[in-house]
């Protein structure tokens, strides 16, 4: 009954989505459809993050790396023939007549193929400084991680014949849009709760919580932050590749310390744990930041919001430090219960009244 | 046909000890466990109890000696190793999984013996909800056993001490253990929940078959369940009997029976 419930719950919401997203496309509304394929991006590496750094308590710092290697190597394939010929001319041999832009009628076969190569080429990455770091943990991991971002960045700048080195890397074809974000959005929220509420979930809640205990009930702590941190790369892998061909020029210096704070705090906004909070968290923290946007050029008091989302941060660590969700999920069961409640004590009310 | 003589034995265990920076915790300590056995392990504060069972589950390795379980050399296996092979424990300081909820504890246990592989969850696949739903339904077995079931969806940090300590037996026998390692479970327990918690213990052993081994500081609730009972003195055995025995002997009364009747009277 709840169950049910629960699953019609999403069927309303993946209802009201999909009408949002038909009604943004078919606006023609630049302005609010990019605004909301930047949430959806956000969502993803939100709930990325949170897979890692949330569930298992393992608090990377360096995730955004993970989203520079996924846009530049998901950027490098889709690059047409042409353009990569006079725009990276010191390609190797085997990479330089690779050009992933093929399409299906109007389906760019090509970009999601150079997803999914970009997604897994980093889950492999990540699981081989996974073996390493997830070792560690509390502050250890925290500067290790950082340390893996500060490499990623030396590494893109210094490897020119593929990324331009600190140039702008350009000519990226546009293919990403409120579909393809979105389409990613839902699978990414779909995998992370699956995995939330499963055994791979409890291993990892369970050692995060004590990992005496958890390895006295047979969890090998390792297993499931290895691959809470594999996945959350892989996620976060797409949503660069996503991000470069939406933005279509980026250089390394986008993938650093500006994105990876932000993205945490939308977490921790949210709620470290809970696959709701990452939704609700980038949401809130975007019509926060775009809302004093406006306030900025109104008032000319460029660097305000900056300095309100920072300050909102530290509000949230210091008074509400489990974010507005805390671990919890919706509960549209409960919520419907509510609802009931409210309308009959209003019947009885108005019935009293007279 | 064993070459060994500990053939026979559920556990054995010789001389096992434990330094650490030159204190002996636990010194050339030799047990012998069968079957369907319940072992008492009594001993004033620091005499060792809790580091033999942090040896027996793999927590901490032995500086030296040797634990065979089932036949099984396990001396230098880990804890999630030794658990699956069927020892499962509770701790004096409870740790549970405090932002969990009860069942959550348990099912987390629950879950050892049951393989999921990643596509089957990331699709959700109906044997996926089958064995979620099994996993369930045991956990809650399990729950009911110890008067828990109501408890089911409350965290398990909100729950009150005597709840956290039975809940932490039903975590450790959700394992499917074959020998249970139980770590003063009647700490802070007063009279009537310490002869609950003894009738939940003889249930359980009888429904699971379990083997025991039980360190407790309340020498009724030791007296009166074990089948033997060892006793520890600054890591040492001082004697291995049967209660009875135990209760008359002097060295025994001299090093621990008497100060724990003292202050027990006082
Ligand atoms: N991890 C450890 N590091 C150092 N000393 C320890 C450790 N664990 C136990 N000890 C010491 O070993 C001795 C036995 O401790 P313990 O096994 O906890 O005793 P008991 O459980 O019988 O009260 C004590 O002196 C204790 O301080
Ligand atoms: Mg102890």
């Amino acid at each position: 009954m709840n169950t049910k419930m629960q699953r019609n719950g999403f069927l309303v919401v993946l209802g009201a989505t999909l009408i949002l997203l038909v009604g943004l496309s078919s606006s023609g509304s630049s302005f609010w459809q990019g605004i909301f394929i930047n949430l959806g991006m956000y969502i993803i590496l939100v709930v990325a993050l949170n897979l890692s750094n949330g569930f298992t308590g393992v608090f990377s710092l360096g995730h955004i790396g993970f989203m520079a290697l996924g846009a530049y190597i998901s950027a490098i394939l889709t690059l047409p023939l042409d353009k990569k010929a006079s725009y990276l001319p010191d390609l190797p041999g085997w990479l330089a007549p690779v050009h992933l832009d093929m399409m299906i009628g109007p389906f760019p076969l090509g970009f999601l193929l150079a997803t999914l190569i970009a997604g897994v080429l980093v889950t492999l990455i990540a699981v081989v400084v996974g073996l390493v770091l997830m070792r560690l943990s509390g502050h250890f991991v925290a500067v290790a991680t950082l340390g893996f971002l500060v490499i990623v960045r030396v590494v893109l700048i210094n490897a020119d014949e593929f990324t331009r080195g600190s140039h702008t890397f350009s000519n990226v074809t546009a293919y990403t849009d409120l579909w393809w974000v979105y389409a990613w959005v839902f699978i990414a929220l779909i995998a992370v709760w699956r995995l939330k509420f499963s055994s791979y979930g409890r291993a990892m809640f369970a050692q995060r919580d004590d990992g005496i205990a958890a390895q006295s009930v047979g969890i090998v702590i390792m297993r499931p932050r290895l691959l809470a941190f594999a996945v959350s790369a892989f996620f976060t892998a797409v949503a660069g590749a996503l991000w470069a061909h939406y933005l279509t020029s980026f250089s390394p210096k986008a993938f650093y310390f500006d994105l990876t704070f932000r993205v945490i705090t939308m977490l921790v906004v949210g709620g470290m744990g809970s696959v709701t909070g990452s939704v609700v968290g980038p949401a809130v923290i975007t019509a926060i930041a775009e809302a004093l946007r406006r306030l900025e050029d109104v008032t000319l008091l460029y660097g305000v919001s900056q300095i309100v989302l920072a300050v909102l941060f530290i509000v949230i660590i210091v008074f509400r430090p489990g974010g507005l969700m805390g671990e919890r999920e919706i509960n549209f069961a409960g919520l419907w219960q509510r609802l009931r409640f409210r309308a009959s004590v209003a019947q009885e009310g108005s019935a009293a009244e007279p | 046909m064993g070459i060994r003589s500990h053939a026979a034995h559920l556990l054995d265990v010789t001389e096992l000890t434990k330094t650490f920076k030159g204190l002996h915790a636990l010194e050339d300590v030799n047990l012998q466990l069968d079957a369907d056995e319940i072992l008492g392990v009594i001993g004033p504060n620091g005499a060792g109890k809790t580091t033999l069972l942090n040896l027996l589950t793999g927590y901490l390795l032995p500086t030296r000696g040797k634990i065979f379980f089932q036949n099984k050399d396990i001396t230098a296996l880990r804890m999630p190793a030794v658990t699956r092979l069927g020892i499962a424990r509770t701790f004096q300081n409870i740790r549970l999984f405090g932002a969990m909820t009860v069942l959550e504890n348990v099912v987390t246990a629950q879950q050892l013996r049951t393989e999921f592989s990643l596509p089957e969850v990331l699709l959700a696949t109906g044997s996926f909800r089958r064995k979620e739903r099994e996993l369930v339904e045991q956990a809650m077995d399990h729950l009911s056993i110890f008067g828990l079931e109501d408890h089911a969806d409350q965290l398990a940090n909100s729950l009150p001490y005597g709840m956290q300590r039975r809940l932490e037996i039903a975590r450790a026998l959700a394992t499917s253990p074959k020998l249970l390692l139980l770590d003063e479970p009647a700490a802070g327990m007063n009279i009537s929940e310490t002869d609950a918690l003894h009738e939940m213990i003889l249930e359980v052993k009888r429904r699971f078959h379990l083997t025991i081994i039980l360190v407790e500081h309340d020498m009724r609730l030791v007296m009166n369940m074990c089948d033997r009972i060892l006793v520890l003195n600054y890591g040492r055995v001082l004697a291995t009997d049967r209660p009875e025995a135990i209760r008359q002997n002097a060295d025994v009364i001299e090093s621990y029976l008497g100060k724990a009747h003292h202050t027990a009277a006082s």
